[in-house]
């Protein structure tokens, strides 16, 4: 009971949020206003016993992309306003989306039923095998390195390279550059 | 009890911190109430380990005022590369 309590409360502060990020107009509240968002959607994921989604929500989404929008936004010009466009479709599709949604959630097994298919299908071999054959005491060390290491190979390239972009748009100086040159050559 | 007490607390004061986000006329209040909010957050993960019996989730709440410091940083920042420009 207590657990739901805590629960529908962290989600109305994520709706009182959500709120207030399409109410205001300057970017730089709207960042600081998502990085609330994910704060509370960490919380959520500890209180639903997800510690570990947790910790990369927080790391990923309160952490490192806060940090990024914030450089996006001191990248852009000053003195524009965020200008609220045609709001119908969007209003349409969010609509459709949590409609869709609720079906679905309909139909999902229950919170921490043992007899949901995911804990059926592979995971118990995974418990019971994978200490014996590679030797590690963490199953899901095992699962991530071992059983998924192509895939994880894969991630990390995925990761890297979308670094590699967002340091190449955040750092580049050539259009001030350019500019600055051009004014050189006016004068 | 005393545990769910708190957090009746904690999540009190989230919501005058939400409130002083949103309506802030200027942009500290707002650096301030979201700093707040990551360490109300914090401290709201350490009752809850506690008043769940499962006091191992301590460390979460120490990184998380640790990325909140980190935000808090990177917005202030922010404010001083933009006085320097108006200069």
């Amino acid at each position: 009971m207590n657990f739901l309590i805590i629960n529908f409360f962290l989600i109305s502060i994520l709706l009182l949020t959500t709120f207030y990020i399409f109410k205001t107009t300057s970017l730089i509240s709207i960042v600081a206003l998502t990085g609330i968002f994910t704060l509370v959607c960490a919380a959520i994921y500890v209180n639903l016993d997800a510690v570990d989604v947790a910790f990369t929500e927080a790391a990923v989404g309160s952490g490192i992309s806060t940090i990024l929008m914030v450089m996006a936004v001191a990248k852009l010009p000053e003195g524009k306003k965020n200008q609220l466009l045609n709001l119908f479709p969007s209003i349409v599709l969010s609509v459709s989306i949590v409609i869709v949604l609720m079906l679905i959630i309909a139909n999902l097994p229950l919170l921490g039923d043992p007899n949901a298919p995911i804990h059926l299908h592979v995971t118990p071999e995974y418990i019971k095998e994978s200490k014996s054959i590679f030797h590690i005491p963490n199953v899901v060390t095992n699962i991530l390195a071992s059983y998924r290491g192509f895939d994880t190979l894969g991630e990390t390239i995925v990761i890297f390279t979308a670094g590699l972009g967002v340091i190449v748009l955040l750092t580049s100086n050539t259009l001030n550059r350019k500019t600055k040159f051009k004014k050189k050559v006016k004068k | 009890m005393i545990f769910f007490i708190a957090l009746a607390i904690l999540g009190l004061s989230i919501l005058f911190c939400v409130y002083r986000a949103a309506k802030g006329p200027t942009p500290f209040d707002r650096i301030l109430s979201i700093s707040s909010i990551g360490t109300i957050m914090a401290l709201g993960i350490a009752v809850h380990g506690f008043a769940f019996n499962r006091p191992d989730f301590v460390d979460i709440a120490l990184m998380y005022i640790l990325l909140n410091f980190l935000g808090t940083i990177a917005i202030l920042k922010f404010y001083k590369m933009k006085g320097k420009k108006k200069v």
